[in-house]
């Protein structure tokens, strides 16, 4: 089934949040950003700007009734800044005019006198500054301390993360109108309507219950619009609240990108021991994770790492710590994966290390270590595995044997041209690892002409929850797709929602779905069993046929309808739905906090071009472990688009702040994500088919974040065709592997020597513009 | 007024006379403009740039009786005429203005193409379609124009046959790039280009997708390519019609644009007794001041036709300053000439800019790293500036005086540039390295352009942009070596010569040392790529 949203995406009649049609008075706004990352204002001048025609009033923190507070895990994050600026672009004023060329205009006319204060964009030294969000968490498996002595070969190594702009293309934006008693509608374009509706209650001041927020379909969120939304539509809805008018404010894209969070960098330090047999004895990690200026996500970013530090891999010993540092930066956020692959690529790197090191072929270390079905991570589930089986039908496909040779002869007979290829196994785990979050609940009405309309907590963002909700109802209602409609999410429909993140959506509000279809189908079945003389576990529905005992009865799903209908029964169902099983021990850090996890193996191969330093993804071939698919078409482009974007983040998408704080890839034209030409020549998709009970939804394991992490090993197939020209290369740990830095690499002349000057001015950090 | 009819008289001294011949009808309709200024709106008391508002009513039709519509075009498939200001980005008019919300918003620089729109118009008398992206388009160069959005190719509840393929194929996720990719495929469907999919994959080239990962929108690209398969020598738009790809009003789109352009009075003039600014493609002038732009008064020179052509005069190729990149790469004269040209503009930024940025543009906008401007500086070439009543020559190697300044006044603007055909002793190569390979801004480019005599080099010139304030050719490295048989050695210490010459700053595009390092290894493409006999290894 194709995503139910596709005729009018193509016909340019889907509806975003820009394209609400504006009513009489709409007055537009737009955020003034602070000019620099940290410090003190002295004064803030805003009178030219009110001069500006069509300029209606300028809000500031001193106009907030409520809390000037939107932070959702923690409370540290002011809606404007009040006396202290904490990065570029924190909104430090809000303007609302008549039109939106003036909002702009005015913005620019905002004068502010700063007092500047130290700017720390680096987290290595805000952790050695005490600089944190939350104290640091770690992770043990075994005894780490005595893990060593087993091992043979010891490697350690430091690593540098970029972070990555989430680029959807529909910015963010928020239009709000003001009902009646004190109430106001909210259009955001947000993954968590009820993170908006608690942001702008806090604003407010008023309960929850006066602010209905309401989202049709975004442009695109991949985590960027789960909690930082949230501003936009307070804003807004501060100006509404005081001007009683209609306010909108759709951002520019610049705005977006330099005033929002992206992937968090991170920086990390490794140790890994292996012992003769190349078994992984003990691993050690550090990470200190960017998380820019408020907390937003980033202690939950930061769990999800530990919990994703060993990746695909059993490893009997293990200590992984994370900080979470506070920056000058925007604060980071969620992004598809929400630091799972932060963790995999350094367990990735330190097996990379240790390969190299021990001259042989990464993947045969990779392979020997693949967790088994009743080995633990190292938080204390017990792994129920596919790594293996995926592993190796993998090899079975795809004859990495035959690839190796056909690379090592390609190379050995092209000297401007060499390629390099890279396994990239890939384990990660389904559940807000938040227990308290696996929740949703699904509103179903059956109306007396015997369409069905279907209300969840689920936002859609094109991942196709939408649509495979829509399947859950017609297949247990077994009624035609057409008959059912998915109505937009709104917090007054469905109320405390989780955002849809975590791969979890079509899960929990698939399952909620399943429930109240079932309990209304039962309704239906005595209805049918009283009507036609029978039992009602005789009765069932096909193809919107009544049968009893499998034989065809002369009712249809219209005379069911309006026979239950006439009998007064309810046609209507709110069902709640929680995943069982999980729960997890923040003392302990243990716990079993994954509903499944979803494996899969991928094989990349690149090809380097050693003159200009430039390259090509030239093939990914994947098994991935989907459960059963219920929607192979969703499922397939969910793998496409999200290897594509990993691959983005490990190669091209280079996010650059200045030292001072500011970002320097501020637009499309400095910040590049994947174009057409970019992408793997080939992606093959293979599909482990598993019947194994688990607790998605019709089996049809989540497919949102893992793909996303097959990318990873565009980073080291790059590696390995960079030492094909250069096999000493020094090719430090840092992502993204830019045709900048693979240039550097193959003409570095030993360790150190050439990077040395070239990390300086390169550090995404603090480059020296 | 008569200062500007002065001015076009000049052009026709030089190099309209033939444009005389060939469009009398256009240059008719532009003599009548000059003797009735007919750009008002910035004249009526008390109204800004936005008279209607952001979200206001807009009359298709003058409210004032005495105040005639300034521009006039087609939308989808209605006359359409409006006084709004003609700087007006067409995005915003499509949006905001006329309530057609299916062209959406993405990056308002023309790099994720969500905003892409078609222009068809009438070239020697044949309909020609074009993908622009709407972001950088200025109302103006709407005027005469057929403007098809989205809407304009719906035929709902039906699909027509690019849509029907993006469904098949799962090719649209969130769905907001998609009506982009959509016109962009219907560009392709109104092209002459043939029906592969390799050329349909490079009509969606400056159409960016954040979810699909590409693959499902090259199968329903390859999909649309067979469609059209048996189009032949069929006019595409009607073919179009005929097959139901695309609504049948597009079969009567030829006439009623020939009944426009009747009607028009005209090019636009600016308001008299303004200093107009000059408005080319505006892919760059609307990325760098998009405010300013808008409020200002401007001339249109984007498709000027007394501006446009690329001719052969014995041995020398004369561009005019409104030809678009995609011009040059439709010449058959520089396809003769530089038999590669279609690898090298494949790296010059996507489709729709390609069809709408113009070679004068990317030599005044003065960009270091501007791809037109280092191609031609190392051809040599030489421009032709007027002020409308006087013209003057230079060699574009001495237009540049500093970052982003030009031996150029105000109210001068380029109107042609030639150069010398490379003949049979003559090589010429272009290179470019940027962090995506297409649809991007160079971190280093550099042409080169060297004519052998016998074994030894007779007269080299390598360009260099990204590397310094200016596009620069490298003169010492040329003089040392002019006289030299190319060898590793040679281009070794020409490589070492080079890296005196230049200056270049760590920014987003790389830092200094990986641009320094760049440039050598790019020396090195030209001539390993123009000297195959080169061994490899000595360069490496």
């Amino acid at each position: 089934m194709k995503n139910i949203d596709s005729n009018t995406h193509v016909s340019g009649t889907s509806v975003y949040l820009d394209d609400v049609p504006v009513i009489n008075g709409t007055l537009f706004g737009a955020a003034f950003g602070s000019p620099v990352a940290h410090g003190t204002i002295r004064e803030l001048m805003l009178e030219e700007a009110l001069q500006i025609p069509g300029v209606v009033r300028i809000f500031t923190a001193a106009d907030i009734p409520g809390q000037n507070e939107i932070g959702g895990i923690i409370k540290d994050e002011p809606l404007l800044a009040d006396h202290h600026v904490h990065f570029c672009g924190m909104p430090v004023a809000f303007v609302v005019a008549h039109t939106r060329e003036a909002a702009r205009a005015a913005v620019k006319k905002i004068r502010v006198k700063i007092d500047p204060l130290p700017v720390i964009t680096d987290p290595r030294e805000a952790q050695a500054k005490g600089e944190l969000i939350i104290p640091p968490r770690t992770f043990t498996l075994g005894d780490i301390d005595n893990a060593w002595r087993q091992c043979t070969h010891i490697f350690e190594g430091s690593v540098d993360i970029n972070g990555q702009e989430h680029l959807y293309i529909e910015t963010q934006g928020a239009y709000v109108i003001p009902q009646e008693n004190n109430s106001l509608r909210i259009y955001s374009s947000t993954q968590g309507p009820t993170a908006v509706q608690r942001a702008v209650t806090s604003v407010i001041g008023l309960p929850m219950h006066r602010f209905e927020v309401i989202v049709t379909r975004l442009g695109g969120g991949f985590g960027g619009k789960e909690d930082q939304a949230n501003t936009w539509a307070a804003l807004c809805s501060l100006a509404a609240w005081l001007l009683k008018k209609p306010v909108k404010y759709a951002l520019h894209r610049m705005e977006d990108m330099a005033m929002t969070g992206k992937r968090h960098p991170y920086a990390a330090d490794f140790k890994i021991g292996l012992n003769d047999d190349y078994k992984i004895i003990a691993y050690e990690a550090s990470f200190f994770q960017n998380a820019g200026a408020a907390a937003d996500l980033s202690t939950a970013v930061l769990a999800r790492t530990l919990f994703h530090c060993t990746n695909s891999y059993f490893i009997p010993n293990v200590k992984a710590t994370g900080w979470s540092c506070r920056t000058n930066l925007p604060p980071n956020t969620a992004f598809r994966g929400f630091g799972g692959p932060q963790g995999m690529y350094v367990i990735e790197a330190a097996i990379a290390k240790a390969a190299q090191a021990l001259q042989m072929d990464a993947a045969v270390i990779q392979k020997k270590n693949l967790i088994h079905t009743g080995q633990e991570f190292p938080y204390g589930q017990i792994a129920k595995s596919e790594a293996l089986t995926c592993w190796e039908k993998a090899e079975a496909l795809y004859n990495p044997d035959d690839l190796r040779k056909v690379v090592n002869s390609f190379n050995a007979a092209n000297k401007l041209y060499k390629k390099g290829i890279a396994f990239m196994p890939v384990c990660f785990g389904i559940s807000f690892t938040n227990t308290m979050m696996n929740n949703a609940r699904s509103l179903v009405h059956i109306y007396s002409d015997g369409s069905v309309g279907i209300s969840t907590g689920a936002v859609e963002m094109g991942q196709g929850v939408n649509t495979k909700i829509l399947q859950v109802a017609a297949q247990t209602f077994a009624i035609a797709p057409e008959r059912i409609k998915l109505n937009h999410t709104s917090t007054y429909t469905i109320a405390n929602t989780s955002p849809s993140a975590a791969s979890a959506t079509a899960d929990l509000n698939g399952k909620a779905t399943l429930m109240a279809c079932t309990t209304i189908l039962e309704r239906l079945k005595h209805v049918a069993a009283d009507g036609l003389q029978a039992a009602p576990e005789d009765i069932s529905i096909v193809n919107e046929q009544v049968l009893v005992k499998g034989t065809p009865s002369t009712w249809d799903w219209l005379q069911l309808i309006t026979a239950a209908f006439r009998l007064r029964v309810n046609l209507s169902e709110h069902a709640h739905y929680r995943t069982p099983e999980i729960h997890f021990d923040e003392v302990k850090e243990k716990g079993h906090p994954f509903a499944y996890h979803v494996y899969g193996t991928a094989i990349l191969e690149v090809t380097v071009d050693c003159l200009r330093g430039t390259y090509t993804v030239d093939t990914v071939q994947v098994v991935h472990d989907f459960g059963n698919s219920m929607n192979t078409d969703i499922d397939r482009g969910q793998i496409e688009g999200g290897i594509v974007q990993g691959i983005g983040w490990m190669t091209m998408e280079e996010v650059i702040y200045d030292r001072d704080g500011r970002l320097r890839s501020n637009a499309l034209s400095t910040y590049k994500v994947p174009d057409i030409y970019s992408v793997p020549k080939t992606i093959a998709i293979d599909a482990l088919q598993t019947n194994d009970d688990n607790l998605a939804i019709f089996r049809s394991k989540a497919v949102g974040e893992p793909p996303l992490m097959y990318g990873i090993g565009a980073w080291f197939a790059l590696s390995n065709a960079i030492r094909a020209f250069h096999p000493n290369a020094d090719i430090p740990f840092s992502t993204p592997m830019t045709p900048e830095k693979v240039l550097m690499a193959l003409y570095s002349k030993t360790n150190q020597e050439t990077n040395q000057h070239h990390e300086e001015t390169i550090s995404h950090l603090g480059i020296d513009l | 007024m008569r200062r500007v009819y002065v001015g076009y008289k000049a052009y026709l001294r030089y190099a309209g006379v033939i444009h005389i011949v060939a469009y009398p009808s256009l240059f008719i309709s532009a003599r009548i403009t000059r003797t009735r200024p007919l750009f008002l709106s910035q004249e009526i008391p008390g109204q800004g740039p936005f008279p209607a508002g952001i979200d206001g009513k807009f009359s298709l039709t003058s409210e004032k009786p005495q105040l005639l519509p300034v521009l006039k075009f087609i939308l989808n498939n209605e006359d359409v005429g409006t006084t709004l200001p003609p700087g007006m980005p067409l995005l915003d008019f499509i949006r905001y203005h006329q309530h057609l919300t299916g062209t959406k918003t993405g990056c308002n620089e023309g790099d994720c193409g969500a905003c892409t729109i078609l222009a068809g118009e009438l070239l020697h008398g044949v309909l020609t379609y074009r993908s622009f992206t709407s972001c950088l388009m200025p109302l103006g160069n709407a005027h005469g124009k057929h403007i098809v959005t989205i809407e304009g190719i719906n035929m709902l509840p039906a699909l027509n046959t690019i849509q029907q393929a993006m469904v098949d194929n799962a090719a649209t996720q969130c769905g907001f790039c998609t009506p982009g990719f959509v016109m962009s495929l219907a560009g392709f469907c109104l092209s002459r280009q043939a029906p592969t999919p390799e050329n349909a994959v490079t009509a969606v080239d400056g159409n960016i997708c954040r979810c699909t990962g590409y693959k499902s929108i090259e199968r329903a690209a390859a999909a649309v390519a067979a469609q059209l398969v048996g189009r032949n020598n069929e006019e595409p738009a009607q073919f179009a019609a005929a097959h139901q790809l695309l609504p049948a009003y597009f079969s009567g789109i030829k006439e009623r644009l020939k009944r426009l352009l009747l009607s028009l009075n005209g090019e636009l003039t600016p308001p008299s007794g303004t200093t107009p600014r000059f408005m080319g493609g505006g892919t760059d002038l609307y990325v760098q001041q998009p405010e300013e732009i808008q409020e200002q008064p401007l001339r249109f020179l984007f498709g000027q036709e007394m501006l446009k052509g690329i001719t052969r005069e014995d041995n020398r190729c004369v561009v005019g300053a409104a030809c678009t990149v995609n011009d040059l790469l439709a010449s058959p004269i520089m396809r003769t000439y530089f038999p590669a040209l279609e690898s090298y503009v494949s790296l010059i930024s996507s489709t729709p800019i390609r069809n709408m940025a113009t070679i004068a543009g990317n030599f005044i906008n003065a960009s270091p790293i501007g791809d037109l401007t280092i191609f031609f500086l190392a051809l040599d070439a030489t421009i032709e500036l007027s002020d409308g009543t006087t013209t003057r020559t230079l060699p574009l190697r001495e237009l540049y005086k500093g970052y982003k300044q030009l031996d150029k006044r105000p109210e001068e603007y380029m109107t042609r540039c030639w150069f010398d055909l490379p003949d049979a002793s003559t090589g010429f190569h272009f290179e470019k390295v940027s962090k995506r390979t297409h649809l991007d801004i160079a971190s280093v480019n550099t042409a080169i352009c060297i004519t052998m005599k016998g074994n030894l080099i007779g007269t080299v010139r390598i360009s260099a942009g990204g590397v310094g304030p200016v596009p620069a050719l490298l003169t010492d490295t040329a003089a040392f070596l002019i006289g030299k048989a190319p060898s590793g050695a040679v281009i070794k210490v020409a490589c070492a010569i080079a890296q005196s010459e230049v200056t270049p700053i760590s920014d987003a595009r790389g830092t200094a040392v990986y641009k320094r390092l760049l440039l050598e290894q790019l020396i090195k493409a030209h001539f390993i790529t123009l000297f195959p006999s080169l061994q490899v290894e000595l360069l490496l």
